[in-house]
């Protein structure tokens, strides 16, 4: 009974905080609101028993994504959004298409389903079970995904750095990546 | 003790279509990359609850992966952000139509 109190209320903090962040028409909230969606889906982590992964949404999501998130929007000073009038297509036929997918896909697990219930604490999923099924059968992935990373960090650096600062950073001492990004917002 | 397998799925499955209709809505693309991320973790929550209904450990597994993807297209979506920003001194995708008939 505990177990569906605490289900239902942090699920509703959840629900609320997507919400929220579909409300919100300056982007720090809608941040702070998806922080609430990721806080609580953490501890919806933790009634399945899945400790670690818990563990890991706060520390990665919410602590470093969000942090690189909150970073970008102070950096760029981003102000609320221009109630601009988008795509037609996609107020059309998007909203609707989506809406209907969602009432289908609703209506089947309510009433279609079979009362499976998810009994918590059956699965052991502490660090110790992870870490061996993710080095042990899972290996190969885990390797190509550290690759991934390591592509992800020159991208970023690439992609983030002032065009031909990358190539000019042997010929000039002072990196001018910093102090042209701060210029390049004097203009507000 | 229990607790159906279907709320979950209807929890993850609403993350899901919030994270869809923000990315439709929404005209601050760092707004959208949001979205992006809520769908993202509403895929997590039916990966974590499946594993727990079919006693399969894989699923947090791959929720773990999906983080790490998750992390390296933050890093590699903001930095485009901000090239984005630089060129065309805008946060609004309307005004990135360069591509547009």
């Amino acid at each position: 009974m505990l177990h569906l109190i605490l289900f239902l209320f942090f699920g509703a903090v959840c629900v609320a905080g997507a919400i929220s962040l579909l409300a919100q028409s300056h982007p720090i909230n809608s941040a702070l609101s998806l922080i609430v969606v990721m806080a609580s889906l953490a501890v919806e982590y933790l009634l399945l028993g899945a400790e670690f992964v818990a563990a890991v949404q706060v520390i990665v999501y919410a602590g470093a994504i969000m942090v690189l998130f909150i970073f970008v929007i102070m950096l760029l000073n981003a102000g609320s959004e221009d109630r601009t009038k988008g795509s037609r297509v996609a107020i059309i036929l998007g909203v609707p298409g989506v809406l209907t997918a969602a009432l289908l896909v609703g209506w089947t697990l309510v009433f279609r389903s079979h009362t499976e219930m998810v009994s918590i604490g059956a699965l052991p999923g502490g660090p110790k079970e992870i870490a061996r099924l993710l080095f042990h059968e899972f290996l190969l992935p885990f390797e190509v995904t550290s690759v991934l990373i390591l592509i992800a960090i020159m991208g970023a650096v690439v992609l983030a750095s002032k065009p031909g600062a990358v190539s000019k950073r042997h010929d000039d001492e002072m990196p001018k990546a910093m102090p042209e990004l701060v210029g390049a917002g004097k203009d507000r | 003790m229990e607790i159906p397998l279907s709320y979950y799925l209807l929890l993850g499955g609403f993350l899901f279509v919030c994270g869809v209709l923000g990315f439709l809505i929404k005209r601050n693309i760092i707004t959208i990359f949001m979205s992006i991320e809520l769908m993202l973790n509403g895929v997590n929550l039916t990966f974590v609850a499946f594993a727990a209904h079919w006693h399969a450990l894989s699923g947090q597994v791959f929720v773990f992966f999906v983080m790490v993807v998750a992390a390296a297209e933050a890093a590699v979506g903001l930095a485009i952000i901000i090239a984005v920003y630089r060129t065309r001194e805008t946060l609004n995708v309307d005004q990135v139509n360069l591509l547009k008939l």
